[in-house]
């Protein structure tokens, strides 16, 4: 094997008592792509930053083909022949494919040379085969899309490494195939990638190598991914045996939660067309399709988020009448939004603060507009017990969590009052499996205590797991439901691209 | 090379550092400007700092100064902790001038006329709040630009007033009619000008604190301003928040103009706010928003306030430097507060 392209030495980053990064060594070979897992908060994202030149380490090195180099930015980073592909992209949505690539690029005498800019975009298509019309407008792009032209924007800028941080979270199962031919291609040329995930059968499916991080060090190496295991895999992640959840059976009772022909209006992302759909006390129904197909407006509709147009709803058999949260809340239905940070939580307070907001008018917590802080306190601190939330206390600022306790703080606000329904959005996206596998159980557990469930999801194996029906979105429309038992990842699939429809 | 690196957390100590340390900039940065014009630095500080609490005279002076500014830095803090911007305390001071100086015209009982003055100098200064508010929720106009523009509406409506129907028909001064003596405000002190409002206004820092740190309303208030969105995802009516916000802050705007005509003017002038609701905004920030710290730094602006004036007469500074020193301390804070977000830190010289 040739020098390594990148090799990182010894890297320690502390954030005050934490150690997020502990000598940690990590190379990679030209032509390598190699897999960097771990669970959140394990320091692979600490580790990527210290890369891109976002932290300064507090020791180690860094070399570029052998020579020890300085990254203090992005643009040394960028010199250094390192890009990064964000989870969220950095685009200008009302800019052109074109511009968002030239967007700092000097041009000939204080004019963009759009010229140059063309030619280099048509060679890296032809090269990788990743191609992208240069005149569409950003906001006009797919996800995916915008993904790809993020990757190009890297190689554009001269990246000879590409680092990629949870690629494939973004995207429906057939633009995943499509991302990692072109990532295999390129490797194939002679660049180097670091890829992260959670998906153990993706790393397994793609790298070459796999460095896993566990409380900032590293946990273990796998030489070669395909031929080792994903249970070994995570036990690597977690430092012990994941043992996946038990569904037992159950007959489902009474519906509780009935959409009748629901239409929404048009300006909230793709409209409902005619929904209907239940589901039953002791029922799980998983609510699959591409991103982008009606699922964020079924998910505000049932919570309360975005009255409908035309069609009824009905809670435990009680007509809805305003749709407004506190209504839903009050007939019974407990939610779990699809954006932890933006919805369902309010991160510049305290964690208690956002664990009671639902219920802050009630008896529980406040009487006659008073507060009572020791009850909110008491509440939060139980919960926090209860759900096993690592964080210092229910004061603590809430956006200081990780990903896995907020959801876990939040799963904790909706089941403390025992819903009859709860609707979930993306209940596991960016959790670690660790989290990811509590969160399940505490799904499985409501089940079998009687509590329907509406999981909308884009993560088939986790919805074929859990699910008792699974309905697919299509344009809004409802393209068909399936007993789990009939659903294959291939069906589903074909049926998310609206090829085959179910009554 | 220095750069900025992201915080994790803010130890408890800044909420009090930060303040201070932006008034030391401020302070520095201004003896400059002293310089400039001639004057020894140090004399003219002193100047400033003996008229302003050099003796018990001189701080009853500087509290009836400070009263205003704590309503309205109260008025500006509740409003931005629902970040509804209330740039228009100015506004709401105005009309609850205007409307208490009516009130007090009347021959009534005193302590009834002075009551009746609170209540109907809070609600004016409600009603004119309650204009961007709902302007805000029924048509997302932008709250910065209608509260700020409405300050000369109502400015414009009182010269109006004062040149018009109320005009002084005697001595031909656009003033209005003076209020009845007896519902002129009970003097505290003997020989000093401390009024009663001054009390009202250090009475309400604490109430303040206890509405936004204890009650739901303050609840809402808080989770409405820091994230309007989990807030209506929690079933908290968003609209509804800003609107009871607005009149809140609206009220204690009105209730400085109160003061200034119950208990310092006794009528309406053209001047009667050298831009105490834009010094709210000041004193809010260097508070940071919190009703508590309203009160030292409503004192501080007014220390500056009654300071600079002697110290114009005294070194030839122009008075103006006031102007100038409070300006720069709301920039200083708003500097002062990257750094309970960030911190900065050495790095080596780029190779």
């Amino acid at each position: 094997m040739s020098a390594p392209l990148i090799e990182m030495r010894g890297i320690t980053k502390s954030f005050g008592a934490v150690k997020a990064n502990e000598a940690v060594d990590l190379s990679v070979a030209p032509g390598e792509i190699l897999g960097l897992l771990g669970e959140n908060g394990a320091g692979k994202t600490t580790l990527m930053n210290v890369l891109f030149g976002a932290y300064a380490p507090d020791a180690g090195e860094i070399l570029v083909e052998g020579r020890p180099v300085a990254i203090h930015n992005s643009a040394d980073a960028l010199a250094a022949g390192i890009g990064m592909v964000h989870q969220h992209f950095h685009l200008a949505p009302r800019l052109t494919v074109l511009e968002n690539l030239l967007i700092g690029i000097p041009g000939k005498s204080g004019r963009v040379d759009r010229a140059r800019g063309l030619a280099r975009l048509d060679e890296i298509s032809r090269q990788y085969g990743l191609s992208l019309d240069p005149n569409l407008p950003v906001s006009a792009l797919s996800v995916g899309e915008q993904q790809r032209l993020e990757i190009i924007k890297a190689l554009f800028r001269g990246a000879r490494l590409l680092i990629l941080d949870e690629p494939t979270a973004v995207l429906a199962p057939s633009e995943v195939d499509g991302l990692f031919a072109a990532l295999r291609s390129m490797a194939a040329q002679g660049l180097g990638i670091i890829f992260i995930s959670h998906k153990l059968n993706e790393v397994r499916a793609l790298t070459h190598r796999c460095v896993v991080l566990r409380h900032g060090k590293v946990a273990g190496r796998v030489e070669h991914p395909a031929s080792t295991t994903s249970a070994e895999m995570a036990k690597l992640m977690c430092g012990h045996e994941i043992v996946p959840p038990v569904k037992q059976s159950s007959t489902p009772g009474a519906s509780v939660l009935t959409l009748d022909r629901i239409s929404t209006s048009a300006h909230a992302g793709t409209p409902l067309r005619d929904v209907s759909l239940f589901v039953r006390a002791g029922e799980i129904l998983g609510i699959a399709g591409v991103s982008g197909n009606g699922q964020r407006a079924l998910a505000d509709v049932i919570s309360g988020m975005l009255p409908p147009k035309a069609g009824a709803m009905t809670i435990a058999g009680k007509a809805v009448a305003q749709f407004s949260p506190r209504e839903l809340q009050t007939l019974g239905l407990g939610r779990i939004p699809e954006d932890r940070m933006t919805t369902g939580l309010v991160t510049n307070l305290p964690l208690a603060d956002s664990m009671v907001l639902p219920r802050i008018g009630t008896e529980a917590f406040s009487r006659k507009g008073l507060l009572n802080p020791a009850a909110i306190r008491a509440f939060a601190e139980q919960q926090i017990k209860a759900y096993d939330i690592r964080c210092p206390g229910p004061m603590v600022r809430a956006g200081a969590l990780s990903g896995g306790n907020l959801q876990k703080a939040l799963l904790a606000r909706e089941l403390a009052f025992d819903p009859k329904v709860l609707i979930v959005s993306q209940p596991t996206r960016g959790l670690d499996i660790g989290a990811a596998r509590f969160i399940h159980e505490k799904f499985l557990a409501m089940r079998a205590k009687g509590c329907g469930i509406i999981i909308i999801g884009e993560d088939l194996e986790e919805l074929l797991m859990l699910s008792d029906r699974i309905a697919v979105m299509y344009e809004g429309r409802i393209a068909g439901t399936l007993p789990s038992a009939d659903a294959t990842v291939a069906r589903l699939g074909l049926m998310m691209t609206g090829a085959e429809g179910h009554a | 090379m220095f750069r900025l690196e992201g915080r994790t957390s803010t130890p408890a100590w800044f909420n009090l550092a930060l303040p201070l340390v932006a008034i030391a900039a401020t302070l520095i940065l201004c003896s400059g400007l002293i310089a400039i014009a001639g004057a020894g630095v140090v004399e003219a500080y002193g100047v400033m700092i003996s008229a302003s609490l050099g003796d018990s005279y001189a701080i009853t002076e500087t509290l009836v100064r400070a009263a205003p500014m704590i309503f309205t830095g109260l008025a500006v803090a509740i409003a931005f902790r629902a970040k509804f911007w209330n740039i228009g305390a100015e506004g709401q001071l105005l009309a609850g001038a205007v409307a208490s100086c009516f009130v007090g015209a009347i021959p009534m009982p005193g302590y009834l006329a002075m009551l009746l003055m609170a209540l109907v100098g809070a609600a004016a200064g409600a009603l004119v709040a309650l204009v961007p508010a709902t302007l805000r929720v029924k048509f997302k106009v932008d709250d910065v630009v209608s509260s700020l523009l409405l300050n000369s509406v109502i400015y414009y409506a009182l010269m109006a007033l004062i040149e018009g129907p109320w005009k002084d028909t005697f001595s031909g001064y656009p003033i209005s009619p003076p209020i009845e003596d007896s519902a002129n405000f009970p003097v505290l002190i003997e020989g000093t000008r401390l009024h009663l409002g001054v009390v009202v206004a250090l009475i309400a820092a604490p109430l303040c604190w206890f509405l936004i740190a204890r009650t739901t309303l303050g609840f809402r208030i808080r989770v409405t301003g820091e994230n309007p969105e989990a807030a209506r995802y929690g079933g908290i009516n968003v609209q509804r928040v800003l609107l009871s916000t607005a009149l809140l802050s609206g009220a204690l705007a009105g209730l400085a103009g109160v003061g200034e005509v119950g208990g310092v003017h006794f009528q309406v002038m053209s001047d009667i706010s050298p831009g105490y609701g834009y010094s709210g905004i000041v004193v809010a920030m260097l508070a940071r928003l919190n009703p508590l710290g309203v009160v030292p730094a409503a004192i501080f602006l007014a220390a500056v306030m009654t300071g600079a004036e002697a110290m114009s007469r005294a070194t030839g500074v122009p008075a103006f430097l006031s102007d100038v020193i409070q300006g720069t301390a709301l920039l200083a804070m708003l500097v002062a507060l990257l750094f309970t977000a960030y911190r900065i830190r050495r790095v080596g010289a780029q190779t």
